[in-house]
């Protein structure tokens, strides 16, 4: 495909994401002053202890994992409206983060059901386990499916499916379930980009990585599918393996980013078109990182607007996502100027 | 000119074309019997439903055949891959492209991809083929165009543009002239048989336009009940071969005006 420079714009967006890193980091219940923040990413080791912890070990690794759910949630729901040509697909309407959700409800709220799994605690480590095998499950049931039927639309609605087939498994457990357990399972649900130890998020960017290296090498069939499936198998792509690849690439990704900071809606969805209104390109060469900067954009101003009411708490995310995601989906369908896949 | 040398691009032997349906087969011709010249300009006849977007599919490899083969520049289909395919063979479908944001250009050079590296580069080579791919259909004009801005005549032109630029020895389409007026169908039949001469490519398509057809294409195919015959046109008119193609009470074929007209009676 032809390459138009879109050099300007991608500076433009990644100073944008450095500064609101900055913003986030500066932002939280003890208050640090910017030229602090600076000194102690310099090194300066004659900053407050208690303030170097606060940044090193718990800010940045904030920051950090905002970039990569926001980017790797966009780059699946991008993935996945490629895919299915759906502008309405994304991690959530294919089921995967349902799935997701299902394991971490077994987990949680299954404990008082099966007495014999209650010796695992609840720890982010096993809560992350639990969702990462629930989206594969759920992942692998849809690739089935995908390998049955030749609909992209059938699939999109086998996806669906599982997602409400999953929620009432949810319901039907917290029926049953005790108040703190459920509890405990709301608060996961809300979601939260923070409390990731840099062990846990070391897991966390290997994994991401390994999802993030593969969306590189479909870059090729993705273009390919904008024409249909039956122009890109005329032009030499296999589309059962590259179907299959972005399915795994996705479950990766949306796996991993369910896993530590919980199931975060519309992010996935809103922020392709975004994108797609900005770069005006429907060139996956540019599209991917177009997304992928879009979605850290999108996400690290949705961790400012949490912190930002009090500085004593920090709002549900997965609130503030969908109070931002809601409208500007709204706002693009009223605004008609064309949803493209 | 050496005419007793010929070179076939495209073979079918006893070939059965249909579905298979669990275990029963549907058939829908038998014993079809093909040899397609390099650089010939080929129209696929038959009333609706008869199978014509079966066969073309068969020997384009989108759907296998129920027994027989089909042989393309004297190999079997069933040994190429998909990507050695779409260096041999390409195609121009009637269905709609799904929405996106593509200009023509970009449409157009994704017809490279069988010949582009892992991530889409375009080499020179790529973009001389496009742009003569584009001189060829004559769309310079639209290049920065978005496609879905294209009325269908013009679209039809960017698609053939495309299947070119894929630089296949056979070029298929499928109903070419679907969406359009008389005029730009008339258009679209010349584009394609300047394209055979300048090209020397093998051009199949499949039409409804048939008066057109025996005006331009150099040869026919005709599918009529599960008999598939082919022929240069005059042959074929010669035969009394399009005389089946609809029900004489309604349409019959006039010989001396070489065109099917209405019938009197009716």
């Amino acid at each position: 495909m032809k390459n138009k420079t879109y050099t300007k714009q991608f500076i433009l967006l990644l100073i944008l994401v450095v500064a609101l890193c900055f913003i986030s980091i500066s932002l939280g219940s003890v208050s640090i002053p910017f030229k602090d923040i600076f000194a102690v990413f310099l090194g300066d080791e004659t900053i407050k202890e208690s303030w170097q912890t606060i940044i090193l070990n718990f800010r940045v690794p904030k920051a950090i994992t905002a970039v990569l759910v926001g980017s790797g949630l966009s780059i699946s729901g991008l993935l996945m409206q490629t895919l299915f040509r759906n502008p309405l697909a994304g991690p959530f309407v294919l089921g995967i983060s349902s799935g997701a959700s299902l394991g971490v409800a077994l987990l949680i709220l299954g404990s008082s059901f099966f007495g014999g799994i209650a010796f695992l605690e609840s720890t982010n480590w096993s809560i992350a386990i639990a969702s990462s095998l629930g989206s594969f499950l759920v992942l692998s049931a849809v690739i089935l499916a995908a390998n049955k039927v030749r609909n992209t639309m059938s699939i999109l609605i086998i996806g669906l499916m599982f997602g409400s087939f999953t929620a009432a498994i949810i319901s039907v457990l917290s029926y049953f379930s005790e108040a703190q357990q459920i509890q405990q399972y709301v608060f996961w649900s809300f979601g939260s980009l923070g409390n990731l130890s840099w062990d846990e998020l070391s897991v966390f960017i290997t994994i991401y990585l390994i999802g993030f290296t593969g969306v590189f090498a479909i870059i090729k069939p993705l273009n390919s599918f904008l024409l249909g499936e039956k122009y890109a198998k005329s032009l030499g792509i296999n589309i059962k393996q590259s179907r299959i690849i972005i399915l795994v690439i996705t479950s990766l990704l949306t796996g991993v980013i369910t896993a530590f900071s919980g199931p975060i809606a519309f992010i996935g969805l809103a922020v392709p078109h975004i994108a797609k209104l900005i770069f005006t390109t429907s060139n996956h060469k540019i599209l991917i990182p177009a997304t992928a900067i879009t979605g850290a954009i999108v996400l690290l101003i949705c961790d400012i607007i949490a912190q930002l009411p009090t500085l004593e708490y920090t709002l549900p995310i997965n609130a503030i996502t969908s109070l931002f995601g809601a409208p500007v989906v709204i706002w693009l369908l009223i605004r008609k100027k064309k949803i493209y896949v | 000119m050496t005419t007793s040398k010929k070179h076939i691009v495209l073979e079918t032997k006893n070939l059965t074309i249909g579905y298979q349906q669990k275990k029963a087969k549907k058939i829908i011709a038998s014993n079809v019997n093909l040899a397609i010249e390099k650089g010939r300009f080929i129209a696929l006849l038959g009333k609706n439903g008869i199978g014509k977007s079966t066969l073309l599919r068969t020997i384009s490899k989108v759907q296998n055949q129920l027994s027989g083969d089909v042989f393309l520049n004297d190999k079997n289909l069933n040994k190429y891959s998909n990507k050695e395919l779409a260096t041999n063979l390409s195609l121009v479908l009637t269905e709609r492209l799904p929405e996106s944001q593509l200009t023509v250009f970009e449409l157009i050079a994704l017809g490279r991809q069988p010949y582009t590296n892992w991530i889409d580069t375009l080499s020179e080579k790529d973009i001389k083929k496009i742009n003569v791919a584009i001189q060829l259909t004559e769309v310079e004009h639209l290049k920065e165009h978005r496609f879905y801005e294209l009325s269908d005549g013009q679209l039809q032109r960017v698609l053939i543009a495309r299947a070119l630029a894929q630089d296949t020895d056979v070029i298929i389409l499928d109903e070419p002239t679907a969406h359009l007026d008389m005029h730009h169908t008339f258009k679209i039949f010349q584009l394609l048989k300047n394209l055979v001469e300048t090209t020397q490519k093998t051009i199949l398509i499949s039409t409804h336009q048939i008066n057109l057809a025996i005006e331009v294409v150099d040869e026919l195919i005709i599918m009529n009940g599960n008999e598939v015959i082919s022929g240069k046109t005059n042959d074929l008119i010669e035969q009394n071969k399009l005389e089946d193609l609809f029900p004489k009470e309604i349409l019959h074929f006039n010989k001396n005006l070489r065109q099917f007209t209405i019938s009197k009676n009716n």
